[in-house]
């Protein structure tokens, strides 16, 4: 039992700006303590802002952007990391410790070669040279299932995928042999069955180097397979800390069992109804300049006040299907029928009332929403534009649409920027809601979200479409989320519909072979599932 | 209300003084525009608190009124310059396609003629009024604001809320003036400092050459011009309208940079 990381009472804080307000001094981290022994995997989970980025990198003496370690000490190797001198830190950070970023894609320089990239460290702490770094990283590779791990390391970044990226910058982490490796949420920005091999992957490094690991995440199922203690985090406090096996079977605080069972909404299916509100029938579609098509000879329908939910990979072109329902993308062939007409395949040939009837809510909702505009003038606008509402009777129904979503009216003269993630999200819900559509496509909305505030938009969608018999197509690559709402799904692979109907019939055996992947690779609340997976796995995703 | 950093306030400060002084120049000027009253560059006194000019004038008085027309052409052409190219710019951003094309290369045209030579060559063949003045200098300091306007309007076109108001059926002229010209707002005020800065440069230029404003009227330029041959016998006449051309400069760019910073915080999304 050798302790390889010991943090006592750690304190952290940052200088806040809350618009309209004076700047102050804010406590980010209040008093957290985690041991962490050589060998063994801790995760810190906890919803954003809860401080697990900032306490993984506590670990290597460096605070993000403007954020102060005030108090309490981090040993590593028995010695506190705070107080020692910045030449020392230096020579422990990238060698002792290393770190695994979230977004692989924007932590590599696209102008070099990944086998420059990956040894650099090791070269600059004089810990390899260049010939036995380089050996080692390929011997990495191979362990962490990179493709030709003899040549893998000649390519550049953008010639590999994303999911091979963050498994190099695994192997950047791993390359000097490091006592510590932060990964910081190394598989959020994947694709479900591209994560599951990442997962794999690191799981597999750690076990074999025998490096001790912090892993950071939101996601407890996927923590719950490689760690083997877990610290729920919660406002910069510890929730609960304990052995996996523990947190996930027998979660003793009442936020962990949040967390557990979270996205475990019950919805019935809907029985097809007679009249589908929108028809979308052999569309093949192309982006200018693309030689080949990203849609091919997609038909789906959609009913009366039910959802349908498209679900695929990136790329499998689901996005893709909303920009042509919503003309914005004119298709090749095909065409688009609404409510028993057929719509204008461009949206500058539709009527304002055809532009009503087909609402969209997108991924993100900073960028959906004007910053310059007030929440009033936000909803307020379509009421305006379509209902002509003005004055009294305006303000009036905009409250009424708060009151829906929520939030009340005291959110009139607020800015997008002072609302939270998922109070953005309502507000671009309501902002659909005020059109008075038929149909809303809903583009990823809930996957920018932390899961309990997802959970809280999925329950809001759910209810608003029994009260304003509202039609949704909702696209996502999330099954949990699928499995909550939907009354039929399509499964889209490579711009294709691989398997289209109502939701129990395409979420019961037998399977074809991608939405098999697909089911199994989302990651479930309950130890040694990646393993299991694994074994039983039929093809590999198409971004692997 | 946040304080007014030092430095803007200080810019502040001088650029109202530099404006009051402009507006009220009939009633601070010590004696008339063109009217001589002593001898050829008589130095400071209490009488002529700047000294004198090259014909007798007194130079504090020359100084006021050349900063009122100085201050008012720059003002007016970099106005102009705004209105044509920040509409235009929009336009183009938001329109794609050839009309962004013909536009934007037709302002690459206009723009690999140095400004100086185009407005000589403009200014030599007509008549030189405060009119055309404003004009010419306008349009051509129009081509960078138009540059710099659908640069920024590019980048904001294509951000989910401007595609938002477009599928709601939005016209153009709601997405330009309610979406995107608010949004792009900060870069351009900072841009109308340094603007304003250019043109008051660029009239100064033109009436050193000549073919700015014409005399008796005066102008900073023009005071320049006239009095240069003093500088020879260590006569300051000439640098007076030089020390105020660069205090307005900086303390117009110590605002701009104060509003720049104020409107384009990260941390709040508003100005």
């Amino acid at each position: 039992m050798t302790q390889l990381l010991k943090i006592r009472d750690l304190k952290i804080g940052a200088t806040v700006y809350p618009p309209g307000e004076p700047t102050r001094w804010m406590e980010i981290v209040k008093g957290v303590s985690l041991d962490l022994e050589k060998g063994k995997v801790v995760g810190l989970i906890g919803e954003s802002g809860a401080g697990k980025s900032t306490i993984g990198l506590s670990a290597l003496a460096y605070g993000r952007g403007g954020v102060e370690i005030t108090g309490g000490s981090v040993d590593v190797n028995g010695r506190d990391i705070l107080k020692i001198r910045p030449g020392a830190l230096r020579k422990l950070r990238g060698a002792e410790v290393t770190y695994v970023a979230q977004s692989a894609a924007a932590a590599f320089n696209p102008a070099r070669k990944l086998m420059d990239q990956v040894i650099e460290t090791s070269l600059e702490h004089g810990r390899l040279s260049k010939s036995e770094a380089e050996a080692r990283a390929v011997e990495l590779f191979r362990t962490l299932g990179l493709p030709d791990p003899e040549t893998f390391g000649k390519r550049y970044p953008h010639q590999v995928s994303g999911g091979q990226l963050q498994r190099a910058m695994t192997a950047m982490a791993l390359c000097p042999g490091p006592d510590l490796v932060i990964f910081d949420e190394p598989t959020t920005a994947l694709d479900v069955t591209t994560q599951i091999d990442v997962l794999a992957a690191i799981k597999t490094a750690i076990r074999e180097t025998g490096v001790a690991a912090i892993y950071i995440t939101h996601d407890l199922a996927v923590v719950a397979q490689v760690s083997d203690h877990i610290m729920v985090l919660r406002h910069g406090e510890t929730v609960e800390y304990g052995e996996t096996d523990q947190i996930i079977n027998a979660p003793r605080e009442e936020y962990t069992r949040a967390l557990v069972s979270v996205r475990q909404i019950e919805h019935v299916e809907k029985g097809p109804g007679t009249e589908p509100v929108l028809k979308v029938e052999h569309i093949t579609a192309r982006y200018r300049g693309l030689p080949r098509d990203v849609l091919h000879d997609i038909n789906v329908e959609v009913y009366p006040g039910q959802t349908l939910a498209v679900v695929g990979e990136s790329g499998s072109g689901k996005s893709t299907l909303a920009r042509v329902i919503t003309g914005l993308l004119p298709p090749s062939e095909g065409s688009v029928t609404f409510d028993g007409r057929t719509l204008s395949s461009a949206m500058e040939g539709r009527t304002r009332e055809d532009l009503r009837q087909v609402q969209m809510i997108y991924q993100m909702a900073d960028t959906a929403m004007n910053p310059r505009q007030t929440v009033g003038t936000i909803i307020g606008r379509p009421l305006e534009f379509y209902f002509g509402l003005r004055g009294a009777e305006k303000k009036r129904r905009v409250k009424d649409l708060l009151e829906k979503i929520e939030m009340g009216d005291g959110f009139l003269d607020r800015y997008p920027a002072e609302l939270s993630g998922g109070q953005k999200q309502r507000v671009c819900i309501a902002r659909a809601l005020a059109a008075e559509p038929q149909l809303i496509l809903c583009d990823e909305v809930t996957s920018a979200l932390d899961p309990l505030v997802a959970d809280g938009i999925l329950k809001l969608l759910l209810d608003l479409q029994k009260t304003e018999n509202v039609a949704y197509m909702f696209i996502t690559h999330d099954l949990a989320t699928v499995r909550a709402i939907a009354d039929s799904i399509a499964v889209m692979y490579q711009g294709q519909v691989v398997r289209y109907g109502p939701k129990t019939q395409v979420l019961s055996p037998p399977f074809d072979d991608y939405t098999d992947l697909l089911l199994s690779s989302v990651p479930e609340m309950e130890l040694g599932w990646l393993e299991q997976v694994l074994n039983t796995r039929k093809m590999q995703s198409a971004g692997n | 209300m946040r304080r007014i950093p030092l430095g803007a306030a200080l810019g502040l400060i001088i650029t109202v003084l530099f404006f009051l002084a402009a507006i009220f120049a009939p009633l601070l000027a010590p004696y008339g525009m063109a009217e001589v009253v002593g001898g050829v560059w008589e130095p400071a006194s209490d009488k002529f608190w700047l000294g004198t000019d090259n014909i007798g004038r007194d130079l504090l008085t020359r100084l006021i009124y050349g900063g009122r027309t100085t201050i008012f052409i720059a003002t007016a052409a970099t106005l102009v310059a705004f209105g044509v190219g920040t509409a235009l710019g929009l336009l183009a951003a938001v329109l794609g396609g050839w009309a962004d094309q013909a536009l934007s290369r037709f302002v690459d045209l206009v723009m690999s003629i140095p400004a100086l030579i185009f407005a000589l060559v403009v200014l030599s063949v007509t008549p030189t009024t405060v009119l055309v003045l404003v004009l010419v200098m306008g349009l051509l300091e129009s081509t960078r604001v138009f540059r710099l306007s659908r640069a920024v309007a590019v980048d904001i076109t294509v951000m989910d809320y401007v595609e938002a108001a477009r599928l709601r059926g939005e016209r153009r002229t709601w997405i330009i003036f309610r979406e995107i010209l608010p949004n792009a707002l900060s870069p351009l005020v900072s841009e109308l400092g340094l603007r304003f800065i250019f043109g008051v440069l660029f009239i100064s230029t033109l009436s050193f050459l000549g073919l700015g404003v014409q005399p008796p009227q005066a102008d900073w330029g023009g005071i320049v011009k006239e009095n240069k041959e003093g500088i020879v016998y260590g006569i300051p006449a000439a640098l007076y309208p030089a020390v105020a051309i660069a205090a307005l400069s900086i303390s117009v760019n110590l605002v701009a940079d104060w509003v720049l910073n104020r409107t384009s915080s990260l941390k709040g999304g508003r100005g």
